[in-house]
């Protein structure tokens, strides 16, 4: 399916074009991996990595070599991947982006890290993130805030901003990735990169850290819906080990890209372009929703009545998970231990006070608050209820639609420093995007063009278990278009 | 008791489930173990872990709901109970709050004065159990041993019925009973897989409300459960009666004082923050599920009791006895039902001699050194005369030390009783004419000296004679 690209620069070529040269042997990985350890180290400011696990990385790559010699070649041997530093890596250090976890080596392997290691992907790091995947700018990391690759001043989005970042700017052709409001689509959205989120229950959350355990996904950042699917094909599917993964079975998603967008019915909910949304990106998303109409694929206007609530529910929500998720970091068996604690109490304050950032602390607080005796019902159960009305909107909507497609985000990339004093307009950056959480749908970002030459991304959210469809619109897409092959100029 | 005052005494039996491994984890529930050795990564609450169920769990849950006629719920929820305690991993235990998994149930015990009496079982609910703080040998600080974090238990929660603290413990036998005679516990209390929480109030009597109650904490013995409920009860009553007020709160019972004292107030108490455990999905038992579990059930210690008394006609307080232990029921069956010498002799050797042995040596019934069918053995030899029941106590004695069965010890020792009347009169005859004294006092009125002489004649055969036949011979020829 893929043309050779003969030519093109390895760093700029897809998973997929990837594969094709190791198959053919134009290149090895290991002189794949030498290069792109070269990129990441040669573009260290970009601070996209938490950790360069090159020693890894090259054991990987012979390996690699040495299976394809032997014609055993896994579905990803030899490939360069990333994984956010929300998964656990067996023997490498993973902080979540926290000063908490900033001394965790992690003693066994995540699920998704263990499914791809185990079709050859080569792991060339830990990316950067927002602290336990809170935050939408990349900010709120213990490490420090990822540039984004289009503007070094402004942010790449978050909580996967490492992840975009370094997918953008060409230091590798793939990255996992968390969502748990938005968190790998946005910040697809705003580096011009691929970002699925999966069905909740798709992928297994085993080894993935917890934020919000019914929110929570593991998902993918590409350059192309291909190699999204590519990779989907190797992460999803039941884990015993994950009561909420589901049994349903896996297709084979990269034949499904093919299939074509004539007689697709797109739902364009009248809502997301409601004031909020910004002009230019608006006329983008519409002009990629003409294109998809000229092929064939036919706009219906919808409606998600219940939708305006997803933000105020998901903080409710998300906050308190955090609260009792995040208890398990009390100093007393991993992580940062206060030094010299006068007691048990002076141990768990002092050890969360200064393993925890503001935001966290914020979520948490949020979070216990209520769930407390007396508030409980006023905002927890008020919100699952809520969150039932946003299900049922999806739900009604996907009997008049095959998939619902607007805006990623409500602007392109903003300037670092520029919302960290206010969270509320921060949280409202994920305001297309968490109802496919509170849904638990799939939703894909794909870049659609550009805002005064920044990225922009198309959201296209499925029935779900519908990936397959929207991973073949965005793959369409992507035929009719060329946004993905743009480099930011300085890494191209 | 004071008769002024109703004593209101409502209990939440913790019980440890006999399963292999943890209820959200596979590690091993063994105990013993060297500290933290029986903890994966689940249990420790790494990072990223997630709980999966045992299924085996739920059976047994089940199981328990169908034993006291309970509801079960088709479906039940997992929730978080969030605190703080370095002996809690996650800084929750994953518990049941709103839906349960067993509801309203009952069970029936004797009352103070032998009526039986209905305790209404509340629910029960599954939960994982926490770790253990080690308060000593670590200097200053506190050791955390995570082997028993995880380890699957089945709170049961009564309704406030009883109203003594004799009644509270006939509860929570039965519940020991109970959960043995399904196999779902081994009840040991010393391991601690089955303790109690008893809330404890007292108000004056025919008062409709109920009094504040005090909640003891940890009681894992029947004799603890007993005392420490008195204490309390003494306690309160003291204090109304004072002019005080009982304040509701947790306090701990001393064994060594023998007293109960204040833990934490009210006040003091957690806001658990409970809410739906994100990472389980709802327990869904379906009907065929539960009668499947339903075709499992033993016959239950009530329905045994009854079958005891009608079937081999043992007396209430036999079949009681026998039937507290599913493995005594079975052992004793086993013997009634092989042995000539009838279930009551049967009943008597089970509950006498054979448990004072296995008290002595500390071993359960299903270990014993005699078999059920070694034990008919030596009772058949009882029935048919061969020997007595005193020589059958020395016969008793060498099988449990391996000398062989019954049969083997008689005749290796020829031990059989001699029923020879021949044999009997010329050993009395030699006893009559030994003890002229004796002779003459018994037959001046002093018939107490039967026994002597008997015992003479037991003596001389090495005790084979048949005592009965001794009897008679000796009154014909004194008389």
């Amino acid at each position: 399916m893929t043309a050779d690209p003969a030519g093109l620069a390895l760093h700029q070529r897809t998973l997929s074009e990837l594969a094709w040269g190791l198959t053919k042997g134009d290149f090895t990985s290991r002189e794949l991996t030498e290069l792109l350890l070269g990129r990441v180290a040669q573009h260290e400011s970009l601070n996209a990595f938490i950790t360069v696990t090159a020693d890894v990385a090259l054991e990987q790559a012979d390996r690699a070599d040495r299976a394809r010699t032997r014609g055993v070649a896994g579905p990803l041997n030899g490939l360069p991947i990333v994984h956010k530093d929300l998964f656990c890596t067996k023997g490498v250090l993973t902080t979540c982006g926290s000063n908490i976890l900033s001394h965790f080596v992690s003693p066994y392997d995540a699920t998704v890290v263990e499914r791809m290691a185990e079709a050859g992907a080569v792991m060339l790091g830990k990316t950067n993130m927002d602290e336990f995947a809170m935050g939408s700018s990349n900010e709120t990391s213990f490490y420090g805030p990822v540039m984004n690759p289009w503007d070094t001043k402004l942010s790449p989005g978050g909580s996967s901003g490492g992840s975009a970042a370094a997918v953008a700017a060409r230091l590798v052709p793939a990255a996992t990735g968390t969502d748990t409001g938005g968190s790998i689509r946005q910040p697809a959205a705003l580096t011009g990169t691929v970002g699925l989120k999966p069905t909740y229950g798709r992928v297994s959350r085993y080894g993935m850290v917890a934020f919000a355990s019914s929110l929570d996904q593991a998902g993918v950042i590409t350059r192309s819906a291909e190699d999204a699917a590519l990779l989907l094909r190797v992460i999803a599917g039941i884990d015993r080990r994950d009561s909420t993964s589901v049994d349903h079975p896996v297709p084979d998603y990269v034949a499904g890209i093919s299939k074509p967008v004539k007689g697709l019915r797109i739902g364009v909910v009248r809502q997301h372009f409601d004031e909020g949304l910004d002009p230019l990106c608006a006329e983008r998303v519409k002009t990629s929703l003409d294109a998809l109409n000229e092929a064939g694929a036919s706009l219906i206007e919808i409606d998600l009545p219940s939708i305006g609530l997803s933000v105020p529910t998901y903080y409710v929500v998300a906050p308190a998970e955090c609260s009792s998720n995040l208890s398990r970091f009390d100093g007393v068996r991993f992580g940062h231990r206060s030094a010299d604690p006068e007691d048990l109490l002076d141990l768990y304050c002092r050890s969360r006070g200064e393993g925890f950032g503001a935001e966290v602390k914020r979520r948490i607080m949020t979070g216990t608050y209520v769930l407390s005796a007396g508030y409980y019902d006023a905002y927890y159960l008020k919100a699952q209820k809520v969150r039932q009305l946003i299900s049922q909107d999806f739900k009604n909507a996907f009997e008049r639609v095959d998939v619902i497609a607007g805006p990623t985000a409500p602007t392109t990339a903003f300037a670092i420093g520029e919302k960290t004093d206010d969270p509320i307009t921060m949280y409202l950056n994920d305001i297309y995007t968490i109802g496919a959480n509170l849904a638990g749908l799939p939703g894909i970002s794909v870049p659609c063009g550009f805002a005064t030459g920044l990225p922009v991304g198309l959201q296209l959210v499925g029935p779900h278990f519908a990936e397959e469809r929207i991973l073949a619109c965005a793959h369409q897409y992507q035929q009719l278009t060329d946004w993905h092959k743009m480099a930011p100029e300085d890494f191209a | 008791m004071n008769g002024k005052w109703e004593v209101v005494i409502g209990l939440e039996v913790h019980t440890q489930l006999a399963t292999n491994s943890k209820i959200f984890s596979g590690a091993s529930t063994a105990y013993g173990a060297a500290p933290n050795t029986q903890a994966c990564l689940v249990d420790l609450g790494y990072p990223g872990v997630l709980p999966v169920l045992n299924a085996e769990v739920v059976r047994m849950a089940v199981k328990f709901g169908l034993a006291v006629n309970a509801k079960v719920a088709s479906r039940s929820i997992f929730a978080r109970k969030n605190y703080f305690y370095p002996d809690l991993p996650k800084g929750y235990q994953i518990s049941q709050y709103e839906l349960p998994i067993v509801g309203h149930g009952e069970l029936f015990i004797l009352d103070d004065n032998g009526n039986e009496k209905r305790i209404g079982i509340t629910r029960a609910h599954l939960e994982e159990d926490a770790g253990k703080s080690v308060h000593e040998g670590f200097g200053e600080h506190s050791g955390i041993d995570l082997n028993r974090a995880g380890t699957p238990l089945l709170e049961i929660v009564s309704e406030p019925d009883m109203r003594s603290a004799r009644e509270a413990v006939a509860y929570m036998r039965k519940i020991h009973t109970i959960v043995r005679y399904l196999e779902v516990s081994d009840g040991n209390m010393q391991e601690g897989s089955f303790r109690c929480d008893a809330n404890v109030s007292v108000r004056p009597r025919g008062q409709k409300e109920l009094g504040t109650r005090a909640e003891l904490k940890n009681l894992n013995s029947f004799r603890f459960v007993e005392k420490a409920i008195n204490f309390e009860i003494d306690r309160q009553i003291a204090l109304i009666e004072d002019g005080g007020e009982v304040v509701q709160e947790t306090r701990l019972y001393d064994s060594d004082k023998d007293e109960t004292r204040p833990m934490r107030s009210k006040e003091e108490a957690n806001d658990y923050r409970y809410f739906p455990d994100p990472d389980l999905l709802p327990v869904e038992i379906d009907d065929s599920f539960i009668e499947a579990v339903r075709k499992t059930l033993p016959e239950l210690p009530d329905a045994k009791q009854q079958r005891f008394t009608n079937q081999y006609g043992l007396k209430t307080a036999d079949a009681e006895i026998l039937t507290a232990s599913r493995a005594v029921s079975d052992y004793f069956e086993q013997v009634a039902e092989a042995t000539t010498a009838g279930p009551q002799v049967a009943a008597n050797w089970v509950i006498g001699d054979l448990s004072a042995l296995l008290n002595k040596e500390g071993i359960e019934i299903k270990s014993s050194k005699i078999g059920a069918g070694a034990l008919a053995g030596l009772l058949d030899r009882i029935a048919d005369t061969t020997i007595s029941g005193k020589i059958a106590k020395d016969v008793f004695e060498s099988m449990w030390t391996g000398e062989g069965s019954a049969d083997e010890i008689i005749a290796a020792k020829g031990l059989t009783q001699i029923t020879d009347t021949s044999a009997l009169e010329s050993v009395v005859d030699a006893v009559i004419a030994a003890n002229p004294e004796q002779v003459a006092e018994f037959r001046a009125g002093k018939g107490k000296l039967l026994g002597f002489f008997v015992g003479q004649v037991m003596k001389e055969t090495g005790g084979k004679a048949n005592p009965g036949q001794v009897n008679r011979i000796i009154k014909q020829k004194l008389g």
